[in-house]
């Protein structure tokens, strides 16, 4: 009875959870939207996200569009299809690599990021400060982020889809002997606008997720540096797992037929 | 001819989980009168605070400030409701990524919807007025002593010549001079406004210094309330107790949670 005591307890708690973190994002999108607007944070998480964020999401999109032509040249070879290498690259680097890279390789980054400022500001009072000096924590902390997420996630995916294929070409013509001319048409013999803006749209609900759960534990985080780094874990592990499971919703609403 | 009250507390209950806070709390803060709280840690002195100001709900009970219900009242009310408000927090709760003087404007500049200009001017006059000099107003928080944060977080409260304002501990963590110090600006400070003050502290000096009454809370409810001179013969036993600090007497430390 106590077994069966304690998977209600986990239920329940688990649907207290959800329906907290739905009430949160509902608030926080609703902020999106009124004004008063604080374009000045937008734009700051913008760059934050945005262009700090190249460097990492760069070496990852090259690095993977490099072994991607390498690890598929050697596979295709056993059956003589060495010749849809680029085509494999681009396909994969557009639909899927590029958005679940970069949004984990983000969420590692900004979403730890997030969730400790912002976990920080709550332990310390800050934010209850924020409501005494008549600014809406929603509007002023969260709504940003999650705009500025939305927004530049997308910006990066697009960086990356173009630095993994250029990976991908590197290695395609200067080590497996690829005439440069012949790899560019087949990289973009087959692709199609859907690739991209699956891919894209896969970028822009990372983001979002990527910066909700880092403002959803941060502003619920509790009892001090502890407490922080608790919220700091947690934000990178549920918008990793999030961004996983929504991977496969799009791709299943895009290319499920 | 009394003064109105300014804010009114009845029946007050706040609870987190089975832990009892505030057990029906009543009080009367009179416009212009400067009230402390006292009681020992965790006796539900913050949670009094932060429930008037809206950050925290009660379950059960009425506030009213100017008459006005604040339980359950709805963002934007609230929004403007905190235009009366100033509060200095037990640790200062200062805006690390903010300089000094925007720390002080920041309520001038998001709440009010002041130009930074202007507000910079009224932001170094504050810090003249709780003695830091222009200077440091183009310091982080992090670069200055505790001393001088609280001063800092005087100035910010003080800075929208609020009508109410809310001390949470203005005297902790500072050596008895600094401390003394605080009290006086707070005393000037306040009554060069002509607010109306609620503060709460274990500090008795302090208590003494700022008080026309003072109120004891213990077990979550205020058992004591009456003028500050005649806290030394209250005749109840509670609060000899604690303004004595005597380890023995009614009031027995819990030593688990």
């Amino acid at each position: 009875m106590d077994f069966v005591a304690a998977i209600g307890r986990i239920f329940l708690a688990f649907l207290s959870h959800v329906g907290r973190l739905s009430a949160f994002a509902g608030t926080a999108l609703s902020h999106i939207v009124r004004p008063p607007f604080y374009p000045r944070l937008t734009l700051r998480a913008m760059v934050e996200i945005g262009y700090y964020s190249l460097p990492v999401v760069g070496l990852t999109a090259v690095f993977t569009g490099m072994v991607l032509a390498l690890q598929s040249y050697s596979g295709f070879s056993r059956f003589a299809a060495e010749s849809a290498v680029a085509t494999v690259v681009v396909l994969s680097i557009t639909r899927e690599l590029a958005p679940v890279l970069a949004g984990l390789m983000v969420a590692g980054r900004i979403g730890a990021s997030m969730a400790a400022e912002i976990g920080t500001m709550r332990v310390t009072e800050q934010i209850d400060a924020l409501t005494t000096l008549s600014t809406n924590p929603f509007k002023y902390l969260v709504a940003p982020r999650l705009l500025a997420g939305l927004l530049m996630v997308p910006c990066l995916v697009l960086v990356a889809d173009i630095i993994g294929v250029f990976g991908g070409y590197i290695v395609g013509v200067y080590k497996l002997g690829f005439n440069p001319s012949s790899y560019l048409a087949r990289t973009w013999e087959f692709l199609e606008p859907i690739d991209v803006i699956s891919g894209l749209t896969k970028a822009a609900v990372f983001g979002f997720i990527i910066s909700l759960m880092g403002c959803y534990h941060g502003y619920y985080s509790r009892g001090g540096a502890q407490g922080v780094g608790a919220a700091t874990t947690n934000s990178v592990v549920s918008a990793a797992i999030m961004i996983l499971i929504f991977n496969y919703v799009i791709t299943a609403l895009y290319f499920g037929k | 001819m009394t003064a109105p009250a300014k804010i009114v507390l009845s029946d007050v209950h706040k609870s987190f989980g089975k832990k009892v806070v505030l057990d029906g709390a009543d009080l009367s803060v009179a416009k212009g009168e400067s009230v402390v709280i006292i009681g020992g840690s965790g006796t539900g002195k913050s949670v009094l605070l932060k429930s008037i100001l809206g950050i925290l709900r009660p379950e059960k009970g009425s506030i009213t400030v100017d008459g006005e219900e604040v339980i359950g009242m709805r963002s934007k009310a609230r929004d403007r409701m905190m235009l009366k408000f100033g509060m200095l927090f037990q640790g200062s709760a200062l805006f690390d990524s903010l300089k000094v003087w925007q720390n002080v404007a920041f309520g001038l500049i998001q709440g009010r919807g002041m130009d930074r200009d202007q507000a910079h001017a009224i932001a170094i006059e504050k810090l003249a007025q709780v003695g830091l000099a222009e200077s440091a107003g183009e310091l982080f928080p992090a670069e200055l002593s505790g001393g001088m944060q609280k001063r800092v977080a005087l100035a910010r409260a003080i800075a929208t010549s609020p009508e109410i304002i809310f001390f949470d501990e203005p005297t902790t963590g500072l050596d008895p001079i600094m401390a003394d110090v605080i009290n006086d600006l707070i005393v000037e400070c306040t009554k060069e406004l002509g607010a109306t003050t609620l503060s709460i502290t274990h500090d008795m000096a302090s208590a003494r210094k700022i008080a026309d009454r003072i109120a004891m809370l213990y077990k979550g409810r205020l058992i004591w309330v009456g003028a500050a001179k005649d806290i030394d013969h209250s005749g109840n036993e509670y609060v000899d107790q604690f303004i004595h600090g005597r380890a023995e007497g009614p009031i027995k430390m819990e030593l688990r949670a």
